[in-house]
């Protein structure tokens, strides 16, 4: 098995196992090694071929395979770049390399309206997490951003094309879960945009998915429009017997009270879906009684969404640990910094 | 005065048709290689030769040949990119007008070497007429039987289709042509998988540029060794060269690798000098490469004369040399305006990102915003560093060269010109004036970047 180090912490992995994936194997291994893993905004493992755009995930090669005869050092895009044996990988060890993916963040930040508070996704936003790890508190950019109406594709999703980063998620997602592909990418450079073809509406039984994978507020849903800030809402686990062959019935229901707010795939720590869900389930069914409630859902995230401390685990460890004071918590960021 | 290897016989009557590249001896590689010479020995006479990519990145084309994976029941193809878009560079363009069947004649060759049945040019969109001549030129050939089945009874079958571009330039960048030739929207790849391993339609496929193919006739007609001869060190044969710009005698002109930069600047059988000023600045090889000044053009860091090589021109790397690049070549005179070419070459690589990874999509169109600024008197003193800080991170961070290309001429003309770019900062009201540097003003550029 090919045997890989990222920031000086070894692993041995499958073959054909990429560097991401290697560094989520380290980081799911011990949490406390979780600073190796990569951002990742566009690469998706369910979803095949995506991946390699956003550039975010860079990490650089310092040491390559002895099989491997192009030059090291250099960087590559970890979500496409398979391990190979031997190799030498730096994530944030490498000062260069921290600078260049800062670069990218302040690039997918540029033409972004950073409207947060009016955005449904806000508090669940990759793009809110990876810029305030990786980016700056201003902007060098001072040119008008680009802007494009919101559009209604269909009658439960809404396309905020702004906000979009082009990840190509939600086309993958049209490609491999759905029966056809009604949209894609439309124009060239910086005034690309998701579109459907002649304001065609996405009808389809996983076209809600799109939702999900979307990593900013581009895509949201309808029936959850303004109607409440995600860190507001209490997730809980549950199922029902779906009809849809294609879809368990696994998802996440976001309430407020008895009531369903919304309905969400079940997302790991890697915030990804762990198993697609059909548009019956996510819009259809808003009614608690309809669902088997297992339990409280586990936000393993560290944006903002994970401050509502829902499960046990959470809580014990918060009164055993008393909450940092403001000097505290200073120290720490500067050790951070540092 | 070198000797012409594709030019040979460009003006001869009649060269254009069949009968007339026939009657001065063309398609004798195709009758030497398939009569004669097995697919191994013609990609082992390439490798001899030296050839390397006339495209750009001057990768040595039989190294290529000889990466094609050869699975079983499974076609290879060959193809051709004629997409050539990089502003400055013209140069396929000429040969493919004026002698089409040298094109056709190295495909045959080049496709029988790698035993390719089926082989494609992919043209770019604005050279529609171009695809014209082209393709009756594979038709004059499929009419006289140098196309289709068992040609010259050697079972070897070939067949070339003509396709042409909508006009972008990031069609030239190999993956996006594969994409694009299979009809979809030309987004590059990601590699690897190398072309070679998985190219047009999963299948193994070599994409070289046209005057690699063209050269290909030359080298099996007189075998790799003859080749070899001529040029310098790795460099090796000729090389076509657009020349444009501030000089006296534009054109495309066939030199040996190895002539001295001077010579090929000044001297009457090329370029023929300035065009009544003095020189200030030197691309060599199309708008990606970077710019530098005159003298660093004519002379190495170690104060030796400059070659027109791949190694010669990149001594000094990127500090003091640049690079061969296309062949692309154009001068600048003292007149010109540093700032305002750099602009544009930024407001071209915005307009011809192809938006896919987010680096360039969003760099390019910034570098662009903020050269505009500089150029029209609006412009600050932290602009210069602030470009600086912009092209360092596009560069070597994106999936496709496109990035690399956006961001070197922009990081080259900074680091030779940076007096230039200050002067447009500290006279703000001078550089307002359009005709600053003695220039009409470009039209301001469009809103939105059109497909």
């Amino acid at each position: 098995m090919p045997k890989v180090t990222i920031d000086g912490i070894a692993i041995d992995v499958p073959e054909g196992t990429t560097i991401l994936q290697a560094a989520r194997m380290i980081g799911e291994r011990d949490k406390a090694d979780r600073h190796v893993v990569p951002p990742a905004m566009c690469y998706y493992t369910s979803l095949k071929t995506s991946g390699g755009y956003c550039r975010t995930c860079i990490v650089k090669v310092t040491k390559g395979s002895e099989k491997d005869p192009r030059p090291m050092p250099k960087p590559v895009a970890s979500c496409r770049t398979n391990v190979m044996d031997g190799m030498e990988v730096a994530n944030t060890t490498d000062p260069g390399l921290v600078d260049a993916r800062n670069g990218v963040v302040e690039m997918l930040l540029i033409n972004h309206p950073l409207d947060c508070p009016i955005c449904d996704q806000a508090g669940e936003c990759h793009l809110q997490d990876l810029s305030y790890e990786n980016g700056k508190e201003a902007s060098r950019y001072e040119f008008e951003r680009r802007t494009f109406e919101p559009i209604d594709i269909g009658e439960t999703i809404k396309l905020h094309m702004t906000r979009c980063i082009l990840c190509y998620r939600c086309v993958k997602v049209a490609d491999q879960l759905t029966d056809d592909r009604v949209h894609g990418v439309i124009n060239r450079g910086d005034v690309s945009e998701i579109s459907t073809y002649i304001q065609n509406a996405i009808e389809n039984d996983f076209s809600g998915n799109m939702i999900d994978v979307c990593p900013v507020g581009a895509l949201t849903d309808r029936t959850f429009r303004f109607a409440s800030r995600v860190w507001f809402t209490k997730p809980v686990d549950a199922h029902r017997n779906c009809e849809n062959p294609k879809c368990k019935g696994h998802v996440v229901l976001w309430l407020k009270g008895n009531e369903v707010l919304r309905v969400t795939g079940r997302k790991d720590m890697w915030g990804e879906v762990e198993s697609f869900i059909c548009n019956t389930c996510r819009f259809d069914k808003k009614d608690l009684a309809a669902w088997t409630v297992e339990g409280p859902r586990q936000i393993d995230r560290h944006s903002v969404i994970a401050q509502g401390h829902y499960n046990l685990e959470r809580k014990q460890a918060l009164l055993t640990s008393p909450a940092p004071n403001v000097p505290e918590l200073a120290k720490r960021k500067e050790l951070k910094d540092r | 005065m070198g000797r012409k290897l594709l030019f040979e016989h460009i003006d001869k009557p009649g060269i254009r048709g069949l009968e007339g590249y026939r009657a001065n001896g063309g398609y004798r590689s195709v009758e030497k290689a398939l009569k004669t010479m097995a697919p191994d020995a013609v990609v082992e006479e390439v490798k001899k030769s030296g050839l390397r990519g006339r495209g750009g990145a001057g990768f040595p084309t039989g190294m290529k040949w000889s990466f094609l994976a050869k699975p079983e029941g499974v076609p290879r193809y060959l193809v051709v990119n004629a997409d050539e878009s990089e502003p400055g560079t013209f140069k396929d363009r000429y040969l493919m007008e004026r002698i089409p069947h040298i094109l056709v004649e190295g495909m045959i060759t080049s496709s029988f070497a790698l035993g390719a049945n089926t082989s494609y040019v992919y043209i770019r969109g604005e050279y529609f007429y171009v695809a014209r001549i082209m393709e009756q030129a594979v038709a004059e050939a499929r009419a006289a039987g140098w196309l289709g089945k068992n040609i010259l009874g050697s079972g070897f079958d070939h067949e070339i289709h003509i396709q042409v571009g909508a006009g972008a330039y990031i069609c030239g960048e190999e993956t996006a042509l594969l994409e694009s030739l299979e009809g979809k929207r030309g987004n590059p790849r990601i590699k690897p998988p190398f072309p070679a391993v998985k190219g047009l339609y999963g299948c193994p496929t070599v994409v070289n540029n046209v005057e690699t193919i063209a050269a290909v006739v030359p080298i099996v007609n007189d075998g790799g060794e003859e080749y070899a001869k001529i040029g310098i060190g790795k460099s090796t044969g000729t090389k076509l060269i657009s020349a444009g710009g501030n000089i006296k005698r534009p054109g495309v002109y066939e030199i040996d690798l190895g002539v001295t930069c001077d010579e090929f600047i000044n001297s009457d059988e090329f370029c023929g000098g300035v065009d009544g000023r003095a020189f200030k600045a030197v691309v060599p090889g199309g708008s990606s490469v970077p710019i530098v000044p005159y003298e660093m053009f004519l002379k190495t860091p170690a104060g030796e004369n400059r070659l027109m090589t791949y190694e010669s021109l990149s001594e000094g790397g990127f500090a003091q040399g640049t690079m061969m690049g296309s062949g692309g070549f154009y001068a600048y005179n003292d007149a010109q305006c540093i700032v305002r070419s750099t602009w544009n070459h930024a407001r071209f690589y915005h307009h011809e990102s192809c938006g896919q990874c987010s680096p360039c999509r969003e760099g390019t169109g910034w570098m662009e915003k903020v050269l505009h600024r500089l150029e029209h008197g609006e412009g600050r003193t932290e602009d210069i560093d602030l470009l600086w800080d912009i092209q360092r991170k596009i560069e070597g961070n994106t999936i496709c060269p496109l990035g690399d290309a956006a961001a070197w001429p922009v990081a080259s003309a900074i680091r030779h010109f940076r007096d230039e770019f200050e002067y447009h900062v500290t006279h703000r009201e001078k550089v307002k004036d359009p005709k600053h540097f003695a220039r009409e003003p470009f039209r301001k550029s469009a809103k939105f970047a059109t497909a």
